[in-house]
């Protein structure tokens, strides 16, 4: 050392390798495996085995009207798991999806009839009272720090007691008036609550709005910036925030599109039944969760897709209708779920430590 | 080092004006002082130095001159031009880009994903514009090579790779977003002996394309190796600030030992029965040679 002390810095710039050479450090692992590793695989087997499960067991799923009808179950469960799901991958929680949905349905179904005001107005508002509890999340956790599980556990205790106190304030009921003889009913049905003939079997609309959602929302996630964002924002908000990622415009965005899922099925939730109960929509925040957690979204953020939730709210949909086929006692529904869940994160667990492994 | 290969730096760069120039620079947090009366001025081409014990006042320093933090007193000059940052963003909009201590890298995300992260390319009218991915990869693929990076798989995900090779993805990515300021947060201080290397290597390669490096480190025989200009900070003031050609390997090994405080330690420790301080400095010896073994 003491030779070149006062010499030049004596390190060199390194000669640039040629454009074909590698690393050598990874072998290419097999197709199957790499293919396995994906969690996304795994909810889809997962899937198809509960649907062959169902097929064998009730033979009254093999009827095309009632795929029709296990689609629809799952597409009311799953248009939410979508942006549960992405604000999962966004590394927050949201534990008042499920009341939000009812909220926004109440919003809608009072203002329409108490103003006697076109139900689109009643629509609008909903609109944007969802999308408010969803920033009023977002803007709290971001600012505070605090965790969104006990943010979001706060607004869900909220809403849960103002959609009671507020609907029995205003209607003097626990459920709101129906609107179908009002003006618009017709229009916001066909757009939230229609349903169309596909060879011989009736499909529901949500089906469709299910299917658009979850791929746009896969196109956002792998190829826009946005996309981008969401799983930086997830995997280390320290570090996208020192690369420059709006971090707090991604959070807040990911809460108030988890509002704006809740305003949709809400709407149709109104518009296919005319009236809301006030009480409703306990509970359905963990069925949110759990479908985009067995759709292998990593419960800390950071990882998971917006196809996985598709499957695992196509899971949930064909258990819940299946056993109502295979003539058992609905009550066995939730039991149903908790092993599924459990069974998903354990195989998903060793799928991705066996194929991960090199 | 297999890598210590005698090279002069590019010549045809010029001193010239510093890019990042501090002015007796300080910062308190309420009432405790972390850093006073700092100057600093980097050139292009030129790696500058910093180092400090933990507690030293680097971190404030990075932080500062990063946008992180503001400074509370002297001046901080950007092209001669008085600033003073309030985000990360605007520091590196003015071409000053840092590579922290935990990277700043997504774990989980692929390589070319976290190459471009926070500046990803896109193509395509506003509706449907989107990611290209094609070119990002390209791009990202040529300028790893191009800083001696070479990686079987960009779509691995970054916490796949070693901690040299990914600080030297973070080096390349400073690079190719236009830094012209490159802040080092201690790069080598996690890493093995080889893994120190490959990082000096980048800091080289970067300084040779013209970039203004700030190397933060507590590690002189590193700092050595690759600095032009050495500040050591100690309890968040300058206790010196040398070229290259005007203090040697000891006396930075000397000055970042502690220096001054070791020496009275000596006194301290001849009392205590066992020490042997026969071999420590005594305070008027600290600019000239020591014997090996003692700089640990």
């Amino acid at each position: 050392m003491s030779m070149t002390q006062h010499a030049e810095p004596a390190v060199s710039t390194p000669p640039a390798p040629g454009p074909k050479e590698t690393d050598g450090r990874t072998a290419e692992r097999p197709l199957a495996l790499r293919l396995l590793a994906r969690p996304e695989i795994g909810v889809f087997l997962g899937a198809v085995a509960v649907w062959v499960f169902f097929l064998i067991s009730a033979p009254p799923v093999r009827d095309g009207s009632s795929m029709a009808n296990v689609l629809y179950q799952s597409s009311t469960i799953g248009i939410m798991a979508l942006p549960v799901a992405l604000l999962m991958i966004g590394g927050e929680f949201d534990l008042s999806a499920g009341v939000a949905v009812i909220t926004s349905a109440l919003t809608a179904a009072m203002l329409s009839y108490q103003l006697t005001a076109n139900v689109w107005v009643g629509v609008v508002a909903a609109l944007l009272v969802s999308l408010g509890v969803g920033f009023f999340n977002g803007w709290l956790v971001v600012k505070t720090g605090l965790p969104s599980f006990l943010v979001t556990l706060g607004t869900f205790l909220i809403l849960q007691g103002v959609n009671l106190a507020v609907t029995k304030l205003v209607t003097g009921n626990v459920a709101t008036d129906d609107i179908s003889d009002m003006d618009g009913f017709e229009q916001a049905s066909k757009l939230f609550a229609s349903s169309f003939t596909i060879g011989g079997v009736n499909v529901k609309i949500t089906v469709v709005w299910w299917l658009v959602f979850a791929a746009l929302a896969t196109w956002v996630l792998l190829r826009t910036k946005y996309g981008n964002w969401i799983f930086a924002v997830g995997g280390n908000k320290d570090s996208a925030r020192a690369v420059g990622v709006p971090v707090t415009f991604t959070k807040i965005s990911l809460f108030m599109l988890v509002g704006f899922g809740a305003w949709f099925v809400g709407m149709h939730q109104l518009f296919s039944f005319n009236t809301v109960q006030s009480g409703e929509g306990v509970g359905q925040e963990l069925i949110y969760i759990s479908a985009a957690v067995i759709g292998g979204c990593l419960l800390t953020g950071g990882a998971g897709s917006a196809i996985g939730p598709v499957f695992g709210a196509f899971m949930f949909g064909m258990v819940q209708q299946g056993i109502v086929y295979a003539g058992w006692n609905p009550d066995w529904f939730k039991a149903f779920l908790g092993v599924m869940l459990l069974g998903a994160v354990l195989i998903n667990l060793w799928v991705s430590r066996t194929a991960t492994r090199r | 080092m297999a890598t210590t290969i005698e090279t002069t730096p590019d010549e045809t760069v010029p001193d010239g004006e510093p890019v990042v120039e501090l002015k007796a620079t300080g910062k308190a947090y309420g009432n405790i002082r972390a850093l006073h009366g700092v100057s600093l001025a980097v050139h292009p081409g030129k790696v500058t130095c910093v180092l400090g014990d933990n507690g030293a006042g680097k971190s404030t320093l990075i932080k500062i001159i990063s946008g992180l933090h503001q400074h509370t007193e002297g001046e901080f000059l950007v092209d001669n031009a008085p600033v003073r940052f309030t985000t990360p963003r605007e520091a590196l909009d003015k071409g000053i880009a840092t590579v922290y201590q935990d990277l700043a890298v997504v774990p989980l995300m692929p390589v070319w994903r976290n190459f471009f992260l926070g500046s990803e390319m896109t193509k395509g009218p506003w509706p449907l514009r989107r990611l290209d991915i094609e070119k990002m990869k390209k791009t990202a693929d040529e300028e790893l090579r191009n800083m001696g990076i070479v990686l079987d798989d960009l779509n691995q995900p970054i916490g796949t790779l070693s901690g040299g090779q990914r600080q030297s993805v973070a080096i390349a990515r400073a690079v190719f977003f236009g830094a012209r300021v490159l802040i080092l947060d201690e790069p080598t201080a996690a890493l093995g002996v080889k893994q120190s290397g490959v990082v000096l290597k980048y800091i080289a390669a970067a300084r040779d394309r013209g970039l203004g490096v700030i190397f933060i480190t507590h590690n002189p025989h590193h700092a050595y190796m690759v600095g032009d200009h050495f500040s050591v900070l100690r309890l968040g003031t300058m206790e010196l600030s040398a070229a290259r050609d005007q203090v040697s390997l000891e006396e930075l090994t000397n000055h970042m030992a502690g220096g001054t405080e070791l020496a009275a330690l000596k006194h301290e420790l001849a009392q205590v029965r066992g020490v042997d301080v026969e071999e420590l400095p005594e305070e008027e010896d600290l600019t000239a040679t020591t014997p090996e073994g003692t700089h640990s």
